[in-house]
């Protein structure tokens, strides 16, 4: 919110600087954005008059003006549509400036042209720049026009708070000013308005719990084409409103003032009565802005005999509105219950000052002072015979006047401090809330009415608040909170996530954060059978659906670096992986499966390039070696099997597992997914569930054996579709736990091999845990295996 | 001269004549091998007359182990200048870099995140992760935000149906929190949290949120202070930096507090960091609101709590000067190697 601080200075003027009243206000939960001077952006220009013009003779858009500057007369070349002799205008003397320009003696067109006329925008006081701004008639020629149009102010920008709504006018605010600084407020006259006519207008409360009070007044014979003051237009303008005419110009006027939205309804428009209720089914409006809307239920209507004529507390209709032609009006001045209004614009893509002003809550009593406020500033501009004051209400509707406790233990229980009963009072009575004190035991407590514009102070903690906003934040006590030494459990049975996190980037992972929101396209590519869950209102269609695996966002982040000159990349993500549902509408919480997953993309070469090593690229086996090296945190037996996966490619992905239990996949990128990426090198994927990887056993040790260990070496000769890991399991079957260690150390295809077999080497290591193995019982376990490897996997021993 | 004097002069020339291992050992059986001259001269003593015998012994021995000191030193000598050798050969360029030294890095958030879990945990809090996509109940109204409240339009929300969001705020890992425990409750809930902001330097659709939250029988708004203030004073390794605090409105908290942190730039002088004014805003706080208690099943009467929130990327960006969000989730290598 915007507004003047001259016009604040009007209500209330304590003796302290611009900087010191923004201070105040910032610390009293009033932030102020934001405040800029009006008088800095220019020099040296005067209200001037324009005395004659003329056509220039060899340019068709300019006119040569005599401009007087009240004692002589220059000559000034103009290209602004409404320059013409008789009106004032600002006039910007040679050596002035404006922003960043300097005004110079200059010839244009081969006329000489002795300074400047100006539009509004050109002085900076708005951004209306389609012709010079016209000053009033009676505007003293030759006056500096910063002091005619009082520049001498600053715009302060106000980021009120939803339930601070009562500062949304300039009267609130000088209420508060006048409290924090203990200073009297001089607030406007609350003048009653005689009646000169009789004439009314009905008015229906057609739903009372949402539209309890409606005042209204019709206001006769108005002259629509008089000229809104100069001293309201600059109010307005400084509020970030432009004038429109009289009637409006003065509704707007309250608003700021008081904040009271006020509507006008041209009187002759108006069929039959007035009518506040909901929307039905179907009906539409053609609003103030334009718009033809159809409405939806739950909205509020004024209506009258033709129908909708306004969207309560929001905007009013095209048909009644003031039009230069206006005679007669009817003012509305009215209170709506907030939740009533509350998202009702946003629905409608509106926004409107009203609006934003009902929605957050009006003063309930308020409705009354300010049509007489309207009234009184109407007829002394349009002039016009009023009627009298109409004010419809049901009032057990309105709210009223609660009675809070406050207890003087409580502000000490909530504070950490005691504040002594007289501050407590003192705050009060400047806050203006009622209050009559009594004590209960030892304690002090006080029953307090907050005065109806704070309707925001419901119950104690309020109030609470209210005190230690005024006594100051800052001048509360700083504690650190004592509390037992109890100590925090910490599962060991919990590998924690740094320590993955650790092992990725020791293996030259780069962590990254992607969006949970993808590209359903991409997401199409990883699992074309998911329907991921879509959002109704994403940002862009590319942000549209929840990712299914955190592959997606890793596939982009690389392809992102790929672009940039990076060959080599290793990323990795940890971050929750959502499910799919069937129907995203009906779908609740506990429909949606959220897991956390550890991720990760490789592609490049195997190592930096670099003068010691081969500048080969990657392959399965290197990214499985990290993902064995995050598997090995955990003691429990993983199993990596080959599968199917949509996003890799066949005969390279494989699954892991833990037990029966899926734990993640692994393997390359389908070629497909590939080039459609535009990716050149080959792409290896992993993602595992964070929950089965983390989760082990706390360790148990077995005695260490003091009795030697024997190895053994043998070369077997196997179909190539038998798999090291049946081999392994085999070996394993096949001996008893005297076979302490069995590695797999040599693959061997091509020479001296049948082309359809390979050789493998395995490396056996035998250990009793109580005694020394004789070279029989050796050679026992070695002719078992071999026995066992050539019946189940049809091997032969190697020679 | 003696015949020992005239061997031992000759023996000394052929050592020092030598040229390699091989040629002193030769010498050494030459001299002191069991055929040696000296040895040869030993065997002899026994045809010399006895009283003569122990000083030509005597003297023989101490001929015999000069020569052995000589060749030895001899020896020495070689197998230095064989060891030195040895190493020139062997000498390489350490400056090259070794093997497979490349690391990669943890993104700055997380950075962050795993600072600010330490301080927490270090005094006892719990850190709880909720889930990121929540129902209305958790997300707004059991926070005091029902429908249509104003302060909703703060929060520009990801729906998926009218029921079902992407959370806007960490806080409903808290009201999960306090549903299934009894006080005291003293926890922080880091997170993604998710607002309708078209990414720009200052906004990002997904961002993070450290809330923490504290309920006992004797909190008050003096812990809050003290709790925050520490905060940031240990994060910002600043004993001194100033921290003020504002009234301000949440629905979920009443007193509520921005808390200002001193510009940590400009050290409050003013600068184009924080617009001049000196202080930057990093967090909101205050006292939980009754209601929100009570709807989770507390006794607002008995127990109070302080809770506060604020954004690790943006502590981020004012630890590390980072000067646009989107840095973030751009991902690009070139910015977060730059965090090792």
């Amino acid at each position: 919110m915007k507004f003047s601080e001259r016009w604040l200075r009007e209500f209330v003027d304590p003796p302290i600087s611009t900087g010191e009243l923004v201070h105040q206000l910032t610390m009293a939960g009033l932030e102020v954005d934001s405040f800029t001077s009006l008088s800095d952006r220019f020099s040296k220009v005067i209200v001037g008059e324009i005395i004659g013009s003329a056509r220039h003779p060899d340019a068709e858009k300019l006119v040569v003006c005599k401009v007087s500057n009240g004692h002589e007369e220059l000559q000034v070349v103009c290209g602004a549509p409404n320059a013409r002799a008789g009106i004032k205008v600002p006039f910007a003397l040679v050596g002035a400036r404006l922003g960043k320009e300097k005004i110079k003696k200059a010839k244009l067109r081969g006329v000489e042209s002795f300074g400047m006329l100006c539009s509004e925008r050109e002085l900076g006081v708005s951004d209306f720049h389609e012709g010079l701004m016209e000053l009033p008639f009676d505007a003293p020629v030759g006056e500096d026009i910063r002091d005619f149009l009082k520049l001498d102010d600053n715009i302060i920008d106000l980021d009120l708070t939803p339930n601070r709504s009562d500062c949304l006018g300039i009267v609130g605010l000088a209420r508060e000013t006048g409290l924090i600084n203990k200073i009297d407020v001089s607030y406007p006259e609350n003048r009653f308005v005689t009646p000169i006519v009789e004439d009314t207008f009905p008015i229906e409360l057609g739903d009372p719990r949402t539209c309890p009070r409606f005042v209204s007044r019709v206001l006769r014979n108005i002259n629509i084409n008089a000229t809104t003051p100069l001293g309201m237009k600059e109010k307005l303008r400084r509020s970030g409103i432009r004038s429109i005419d009289p009637v409006v110009d003065v509704t707007n006027y309250v608003m700021l003032e008081l904040n009271q939205p006020m509507h006008a309804y041209d009187l002759n428009q108006l069929k039959e009565k007035i009518v506040v209720r909901q929307s039905k089914k179907g009906e539409h409006i053609k609003l103030l802005n334009g718009d033809d809307v159809l409405l939806n239920e739950e909205t509020l209507l004024i209506t009258d005999g033709n129908g909708p004529i306004g969207i309560g507390g929001v905007m009013g209709g095209l048909t009644t509105s003031v039009t230069p032609n206006t005679k007669d009006i009817l003012l509305e001045s009215a209170w709506f219950l907030p939740s009533a209004i509350a998202g009702r614009a946003r629905s409608y893509g509106l926004n409107s000052d009203a609006a934003h002003r009902f929605e957050r809550g009006v003063d309930w009593q308020g409705q009354v002072s300010a049509m007489e406020r309207a009234t009184e500033l109407l007829i002394s501009i349009v002039g016009g015979e009023a009627g009298p004051l109409i004010d419809t209400r049901e009032s057990e509707h309105l709210p009223g006047l609660e009675e809070i406790k406050l207890r003087a233990s409580r502000v000490e229980k909530l504070l950490g401090v005691a504040i002594d009963d007289r501050t407590i009072e003192d705050i009060l009575g400047r806050l203006g809330f009622g209050f009559r004190s009594s004590t209960a035991g030892n304690d002090t407590y006080w029953i307090v009415k907050a005065p109806s514009h704070r309707f925001d102070i419901s119950i104690e903690a309020d109030l609470i608040e209210e005190i230690s906003r005024i006594y100051g934040y800052n001048s509360l006590p700083v504690r650190t909170p004592l509390a037992s030494l109890k100590m925090r459990s910490n599962s060991e049975s919990e590998i924690p996530l740094g320590r993955i996190r650790g092992q990725l980037v020791a293996r030259g992972y780069q962590e990254t954060i992607n969006y949970s929101f993808v590209d359903p396209q991409l997401e199409n590519l990883m699992d074309p059978e998911k329907k991921p869950l879509r959002l109704a209102n994403p940002l862009s269609t590319d942000m549209s659906v929840m990712r299914t695996t955190l592959w997606t966002g890793l596939l982009k982040s690389l392809v992102y670096n790929l672009n940039r000159q990076h060959e080599r990349v290793r990323l990795f993500e940890i971050g929750s992986r959502f499910g799919q549902v069937d129907d995203v509408a009906e779908a609740s919480f506990k429909d949606i499966l959220q897991e956390r997953t550890v991720a990760g993309i490789a592609c490049g070469s195997r190592y930096e390039e670099n003068w010691a090593s081969d500048r080969d690229v990657i392959d399965f086996y290197d990214v499985k070696g990290d993902v064995e090296s995050i598997l090995a945190l955990n003691s429990a037996d993983f199993e990596v099997v080959p599968a199917t996966h949509p996003a890799l490619q066949l005969g390279q992905a494989a699954e892991i597992r833990r037990g029966r239990e899926l734990v993640g996949y692994l393997g390359l990128l389908d070629p497909r997914v590939q080039k459609a990426l535009d990716i050149r090198n080959p792409v290896y994927l992993f993602e595992l569930m964070v929950g089965p990887i983390t989760n082990k056993v706390v360790a148990k040790i077995e005695p260490l054996s003091k009795f030697p260990e024997v190895r053994r070496d043998i070369a077997i000769i196997v179909d190539q579709s038998i798999s090291a890991a049946r081999v392994m399991k085999c070996v394993y079957s096949s001996t008893n736990d005297s076979l302490t260690n069995l590695k797999l150390f040599d693959v061997y295809q091509g020479k001296g091999i049948d082309p359809n077999r390979k050789s493998i080497a395995l490396g056996l290591t035998f250990r009793h845990r109580s005694r020394t193995l004789t070279d029989e019982e050796i050679t026992q376990c070695i002719t078992n295996i071999v026995s066992s490897l050539k019946s189940e996997l049809k091997a032969s021993l190697r020679d | 001269m003696s015949e020992i004097d005239a061997i031992t002069k000759i023996a000394q020339q052929a050592v020092e004549n030598s040229n390699n291992i091989a040629d002193l050992e030769a010498l050494r059986v030459q001299y002191l091998g069991k055929k040696g001259e000296l040895t040869a001269l030993l065997r002899g003593l026994g045809a010399l007359p006895s009283e003569d015998r122990p000083r030509a012994g005597a003297e023989i021995n101490k001929a015999k182990s000069l020569i052995e000191d000589l060749i030895q030193a001899r020896k020495e000598k070689f197998e230095a200048i064989a060891l030195r050798d040895k190493m020139n050969a062997e000498s390489i360029d350490v400056t090259l870099r070794g093997r497979h030294g490349d690391i990669g890095g943890l993104h700055p958030v997380t950075i962050v995140l795993e600072r600010m879990e330490g301080f927490f945990r270090s005094v006892g809090y719990d850190v709880i992760e909720g889930p990121e996509i929540e129902d209305d109940y958790h997300n707004f109204e059991a926070l005091n935000l029902p429908e249509h409240h104003p302060a909703r339009a703060m929060h520009d929300t990801f729906y998926f149906n009218p029921n079902l969001l992407l959370r806007t705020h960490t806080s409903p890992a808290q009201v999960r929190t306090m549903e299934s425990n009894d006080p005291p409750i003293k926890v922080i809930c880091p997170g993604r949290c998710y607002r309708v902001d078209p990414p720009d330097p200052s906004h990002l659709p997904m961002f993070h949120q450290v809330e923490g939250l504290v309920v006992d029988s004797n909190i008050s708004f003096a812990d809050l202070k003290g709790t925050v203030i520490e905060f940031l004073r240990v994060f910002f390794e600043n004993a001194n930096l100033n921290v003020r605090f504002r009234p301000s409105y949440f629905p979920f908290t009443e007193p509520s507090a921005e808390v200002d942190v001193q510009c940590v730039h400009c050290l409050g002088k003013g600068c184009r960091v924080c617009s001049h004014t000196g202080w930057l805003e990093v967090m909101g706080s205050g006292m939980v609101h009754p209601k929100v208690l009570e709807y989770s099943g507390i006794d607002s009467e008995k127990y109070t709590g302080f809770a506060f929130g604020m954004g690790p990327d943006r502590l981020a960006m004012l630890r590390y000067g980072v000067d646009d969000l989107r840095h973030y989730l751009d991902n690009d290598l070139r910015f977060l190697e730059q965090f090792r």
